[in-house]
C-alpha cells in the first residue's frame, strides 16, 4: 500500500498541489443480529479503496475510488486536482495549515481477544442464549440482539513526509426487549440504546454479560407498560451515566467543533453558540463541570494513534471548572485561531474527506457516591438510557427522552416512570449541575452513529460520565 | 464491469458453494458533491464505488456478504463467504425462499447532462448562488450533487433487473446576522436544480426575517413549506409504513387501518413509477414497485411489503419495497418514492394560505425531529431557517426557532389546505414529493434563545 500512497502524493506534486494527503483504507465488518429466537442477519461486509485530498493554491479537491491500481490512482489523483481547480472558481480566504505534519509510525488497538478469531457459532450461541432469557417473559413482543466486529486498516501519507499505518479494532453489541400493550410500546436496552461499541476485542462482549441482564430488561420493559407517566413539572433531575454521555455528545461535543463555529456545517449539521470570543471566558457550566477531549482513552470509540491529518492522539480540556477552555480542531481551523490542531479530523472511510469529529469527549468524575446523590435529593426524577434526542442547530435548545425513570422522594428512589423527557438550554442546564458522581461510577460509553457532513458520514465517538444532578429542570414535556 | 458479468460470475460460483438459492444486488455509483460555506467552495468531492451484496440460501438459512471488489476471484470468494455464513445458522422455517421473476414496467430516470456534469459546471452553479448572496452582504452555505448509478438485481430463480439513473440535488441556507432562509430542490434531470432560483427563494426568507416578532409557545395554526411537510411524511414512513413494523405492532397504522384518521384532503402513496418523483421500477429483490395507497382521502389503508413480510400472511404479495440487508439485520420493507397528493382546495399557494390565516406560524423547515411516542407518531423537533408570525393574513415578522412536541397523525387530521404544487425532495435514498400544507393546530413547547 505504501507504494500506491506515495505514487498518489508524487502525482499531486507534479500536478502543482501545494499540499496533498492520501488514505488507503480496508474496512471489514462482521455483523450478527438475532430476533425472537431466530437469526435475523448474518453478514460480512468488506470495503477497500483510497481517497486523495489536495490543496491547490487555497482551494480543496478530493476524489476516491474502490479500484486500487496504478492507472486508477493516476486518474483519481488528476481528478482531485481538477476538482480543486473548479473549487478555485468560487474562492475563499487563504488557507493556512499551520506547522507541517511529519508523523511516522504504526498503531494497533490493543485487544485481548481478536473479535474475528471467535467462531460464529460462539457468537450466535451468546446472542440466542440472551434472546431465550428475554423471551421467558411472555409479555415481551420482540426480543433482539446484535454483535458487531470491525477491523479497519488505514494507511495515511501526506506531501509533508508523514506516513502512518493503523489497525483499529472495534467490538460492539446490545440486546433489547420490546413490550407492547394497546397503544403503548416500551423498550429496554442493555448496555444502552445505541449499540454499545468500543475500540477493543471480544473481551468487551464477555464482560458485558448479556445473558445476566436479559431477564432484567425484559421485566423492566413489561413493567413500563403500566408505569406512571413522567410528571410535567420543574424539578431536580439526576441523569444516569449513559444518558449523561448522550447529553455531553449533543450539548458539549458538537458545539465545541470549530468547523461548526466557522459556519462550514451551516447548511447541514448546523452551527454553534460557542463562538470564538467565548473561548477562555464563557461560563459554560458550574464549577463542577470539567469536560475533556481525549483520543488516548482506553477502549474509547474515539481512540486512535493519529487522526486523518496525521496529528497524534492527545488529551485537551474543553471545559475547565465550568469555563469554556477549548475546541475540537483541524489543522486549518486551529491555525485560524493561532492554535495547533488537537487531532480531531476523521473520515468515515476511504471515500470521504476527514471532518472535525469528537474523539472521546467526557465529563471528568466528581466526588459523589450515587447513593448519596439520591439520598441528598428530597424531590426529583432519575432518568436513564436514551430513547429520543433533539437539539437545535446552534446546540442550545434541547429535549431528550429516556427509556426509564424513577421518582425520587425524600432521598429514596420511588415508583417507576415511563415516557420520561426533559428539556433545557445548554449553558443553563450545565450551570445547574450541583453534583457529579465519582470515578467508581464513571463509565466510557460508545456512540456508533454520529452523523455529520455532506455526503453524510457516520462516526463512532466515546463519552465518559458518572451520574450527575441538575436542579430546576423541566421534565415531562410530552404532549 | 457490467452487471450481467457480475451476476453471471456470482450465480455460477453459487453452484460450487452449494447454495440452494442465490441473489446478487449491485449498486455502481459515480457521485460528486460540491459543498460551499461563507460564500466559497470549501469541500469538493467525487466517489467511484460498487456495492455488491450476495445472499446465499442453504435450506431455510440465509447468509449475506457485501464487498466493493468486483474482481472475479473476489466475487467468487464473496459467494463462498455468504454460503458459509448460511450453513452456520439454525434453520429458519419462516423463510420461504427468494422470489421469482415478475414482469417489471419500463421507466426512465437517466439524464445525460446530470451524468456528465463536471466539477466546473457545479462550480459555475454554486458561484451564481454565492455571488448573489455576497452582493447583498449575506452568507451562503449548501451543496450541489450530481451523479449516475446503476442498480442491478439477479437471482438463481431467474430474476434479472437493471436500471441506470441519475440524480441532481442542491440545497442552500443564506444568512445574515438576524435571519436565515432555506431552499432545496432534487430531481433526476440536471435542470431540476436551478441555483439562481434556489438563491432567490432563500434570500426572500432572509429579507422577510429582518423584522423580529414574538410568539409565545402554545397551539397555533401552521403553514408549512414543502421542506417541512416532507418531514411529516418521512416520519410517518419511518414510524410504521413498513409491513414489518405493522406485523410487530410497532406501527402507527396498527389499530387504525380502515379508519378515517386524517383529513379527507390527505392522500399519501408510494409509487416508484410516478414520473413526478425520481422513478425506481423495482426493489432490492428485483420485484416490481407497485402503487401503494398508505392513506387515501384520510383513511388509513395498508403498509408496504417485501417478499418475506408478505409470505407471513395468506393473500399478501410483495409490493416491491424490499430493502438491502443492513448491518443490524433486516430493516424490513420501506417506501422510497413517497407522495402527498396535491390538493384541490381554493387555497393552493402559500400566499393564499397566509392570507386566510388570522394568527399562525409560517414555517420553512423542521430540524432534528425525533420520536417521543412512535405509535402516535408524537415527534419533537425545532423549526429552522425561517419561522414567521402571521397575523390577519400577513407576515408580521420572524420569530426565534421554536420547539414543538406534536402527534403528526393528529396534526394531519386538522388540515385547512393542501397546496397544488409538488416539490421533489431527496433525503438519503428516499424521495419525498410534497406540496405546502396548512394545519389547524400544531403544539409548540418553547423557543430557543
Amino acid at each position: 500500500m505504501k507504494e500506491f500512497a506515495l505514487r498518489a502524493i508524487d502525482t499531486t506534486s507534479r500536478l502543482g498541489a501545494r499540499y496533498a494527503d492520501v488514505r488507503v483504507v480496508t474496512n471489514r465488518n462482521q455483523s450478527i443480529a438475532t430476533k425472537d429466537g431466530k437469526v435475523e442477519g448474518l453478514g460480512d461486509f468488506e470495503s477497500i479503496g483510497f481517497g486523495v485530498r489536495v490543496l491547490l493554491g487555497d482551494a480543496w479537491g478530493f476524489a476516491s475510488s474502490a479500484e486500487i491500481t496504478a492507472a486508477e490512482i493516476d486518474r483519481v489523483t488528476a481528478l482531485a486536482v481538477e476538482t480543486a481547480k473548479a473549487s478555485a472558481k468560487v474562492p475563499g480566504e487563504p488557507v493556512d495549515l499551520g506547522p507541517p505534519v511529519r508523523s511516522i509510525g504504526s498503531y494497533t488497538t490493543p485487544v485481548r481477544i481478536d473479535p474475528f478469531s471467535v467462531s460464529l457459532e460462539t457468537k450466535l450461541a451468546l446472542l440466542l442464549g440472551a434472546d431465550a432469557r428475554i423471551r421467558r417473559n411472555s409479555k415481551v413482543k420482540v426480543s433482539e440482539g446484535s454483535v458487531l466486529s470491525v477491523r479497519r486498516d488505514k494507511v495515511f501519507a501526506n506531501s509533508e513526509g508523514a506516513y502512518v499505518e493503523q489497525t483499529i479494532f472495534e467490538t460492539g453489541g446490545s440486546i433489547s426487549a420490546t413490550a407492547v400493550e394497546g397503544n403503548e410500546i416500551q423498550v429496554r436496552s442493555y448496555p444502552h440504546s445505541f449499540r454499545q461499541q468500543v475500540t477493543g476485542g471480544w473481551e468487551y462482549i464477555l464482560e458485558a454479560d448479556f445473558a445476566g441482564n436479559a431477564e432484567r430488561i425484559a421485566a423492566e420493559a413489561v413493567a413500563l407498560l403500566t408505569a406512571a407517566p413522567c410528571p410535567s413539572l420543574n424539578t431536580t433531575l439526576i441523569l444516569g451515566s449513559s444518558q449523561l454521555a448522550l447529553q455531553i455528545h449533543e450539548s458539549c461535543g458538537h458545539p465545541a467543533e470549530l468547523d461548526r463555529v466557522f459556519g462550514t456545517e451551516a447548511a447541514f449539521a448546523g452551527r454553534s453558540f460557542l463562538t470564538t470570543e467565548k473561548l477562555n471566558g464563557f461560563r459554560y457550566g458550574s464549577s463542577l463541570v470539567n469536560l475533556t477531549a481525549d483520543s488516548t482513552s482506553v477502549n474509547g470509540l474515539g481512540t486512535f494513534g493519529w487522526d486523518d491529518e496525521g496529528i497524534p492522539a492527545s488529551r485537551t480540556p474543553l471545559v475547565r471548572d465550568g469555563l469554556f477552555a477549548g475546541y475540537l480542531m483541524s489543522r486549518e481551523t486551529a491555525s485560524t485561531l493561532g492554535l495547533q490542531s488537537n487531532g480531531c479530523m476523521r473520515a468515515e472511510g476511504w471515500n470521504r474527506i476527514p471532518l472535525i469529529r469528537m474523539a472521546n469527549v467526557s465529563l471528568e468524575p466528581g466526588t459523589w457516591e450515587f447513593d448519596d446523590m439520591i439520598g441528598d435529593t428530597d424531590d426529583g426524577v432519575f432518568m436513564e438510557t436514551n430513547r429520543s434526542w433533539s437539539i437545535d442547530d446552534m446546540r442550545y435548545n434541547f429535549q431528550f427522552g429516556t427509556e426509564v425513570g424513577y421518582e425520587i422522594k425524600k432521598g429514596k428512589l420511588g415508583r417507576l416512570l415511563k415516557n420520561c423527557t426533559y428539556a433545557g438550554i445548554t449553558p443553563e442546564f450545565w450551570n445547574s449541575c450541583d453534583a457529579v458522581g465519582n470515578a467508581r461510577h464513571w463509565k466510557l460509553w460508545g456512540t456508533p452513529n454520529c452523523g455529520k457532513g455532506e455526503p453524510m458520514q457516520t462516526m463512532g465517538t466515546g463519552h465518559g460520565a458518572a451520574p450527575g444532578r441538575f436542579r430546576n429542570i423541566r421534565v415531562g414535556v410530552f404532549r | 464491469m457490467k452487471f450481467r458479468e457480475i451476476a453471471d460470475t456470482v450465480l455460477s460460483a453459487a453452484k460450487d458453494a452449494k447454495s440452494d438459492e442465490t441473489e446478487v444486488v449491485c449498486v455502481r455509483q459515480e457521485e460528486s458533491l460540491t459543498r460551499f460555506a461563507n460564500n466559497h467552495i470549501h469541500q469538493n468531492v467525487t466517489e467511484s464505488n460498487y456495492e455488491i451484496t450476495v445472499r446465499c440460501v442453504v435450506g431455510t438459512r440465509v447468509g449475506t456478504a457485501v464487498s466493493n471488489n468486483v474482481r472475479t476471484e473476489s466475487l467468487r470468494g464473496l459467494v463462498h463467504r455468504a454460503a458459509e455464513l448460511a450453513k452456520l445458522q439454525p434453520e429458519n422455517p419462516e423463510f420461504k425462499g427468494l422470489p421469482g421473476p415478475v414482469p417489471i414496467a419500463t421507466t426512465q430516470a437517466f439524464d445525460r447532462d446530470a451524468a456528465t456534469c463536471t466539477p466546473q459546471a457545479r462550480a459555475n452553479g454554486v458561484g451564481v448562488l454565492c455571488r448573489k448572496a455576497q452582493s447583498m452582504g449575506y452568507t451562503a452555505a449548501g451543496s450541489m450533487t450530481t451523479g449516475v448509478s446503476t442498480f442491478g438485481v439477479a437471482n438463481s430463480k431467474g430474476v434479472f433487473a437493471e436500471f441506470e439513473s441519475t440524480v441532481a440535488d442542491a440545497s442552500s441556507v443564506i444568512m445574515n446576522g438576524k435571519a436565515s432562509g432555506w431552499s432545496h430542490a432534487s430531481g433526476w434531470k440536471l435542470d431540476a436544480v436551478n441555483m439562481e432560483s434556489l438563491a432567490d427563494e432563500a434570500l426572500e426568507k432572509v429579507l422577510l426575517g429582518q423584522k423580529i416578532a414574538e410568539c409565545e409557545p402554545g397551539e397555533v395554526t401552521v403553514i408549512l413549506d414543502p421542506f417541512a411537510t416532507a418531514d411529516l411524511i418521512g416520519m410517518l414512513a419511518y414510524d410504521g409504513m413498513s409491513g414489518l413494523a405493522f406485523q410487530e405492532e410497532r406501527s402507527w397504522m396498527n389499530g387504525r387501518t380502515g379508519q378515517r384518521i386524517m383529513s379527507p384532503e390527505i392522500t399519501i402513496f408510494d409509487d416508484g413509477l410516478d414520473l413526478r418523483g425520481i422513478p425506481l421500477p423495482f426493489d432490492f429483490e428485483g420485484q416490481p414497485k407497485r402503487y401503494v395507497a398508505i392513506v387515501e382521502n384520510g383513511v388509513c389503508k395498508t403498509p408496504v411489503y417485501d417478499s418475506h413480510t408478505a409470505s407471513r400472511r395468506p393473500g399478501l404479495t410483495s409490493t416491491g419495497h424490499a430493502m438491502p440487508p443492513s448491518a443490524g439485520g433486516t430493516t424490513g420493507p420501506f417506501p422510497l418514492n413517497l407522495f402527498l397528493q396535491p390538493g384541490t382546495s381554493k387555497e393552493s399557494t402559500v400566499e393564499e394560505m397566509i392570507r386566510s390565516t388570522k394568527r399562525g406560524l409560517y414555517i420553512t423547515r423542521f430540524w432534528y425531529t425525533r420520536h417521543v411516542h412512535p405509535r402516535d407518531v408524537v415527534v419533537t423537533g425545532m423549526t429552522r431557517d425561517g419561522t414567521f408570525l402571521v397575523e390577519n393574513g400577513e407576515i408580521v415578522g420572524a420569530t426565534k426557532s421554536m420547539r414543538f412536541t406534536q402527534s403528526y397523525v393528529d396534526a394531519l387530521a386538522g388540515v385547512a389546505a393542501v397546496g397544488n404544487r409538488l416539490r421533489v425532495l431527496r433525503a438519503g435514498g428516499t424521495t419525498i414529493s410534497v406540496p405546502a400544507i396548512k394545519l389547524n393546530r400544531f403544539r409548540f413547547t418553547s423557543a430557543t434563545k
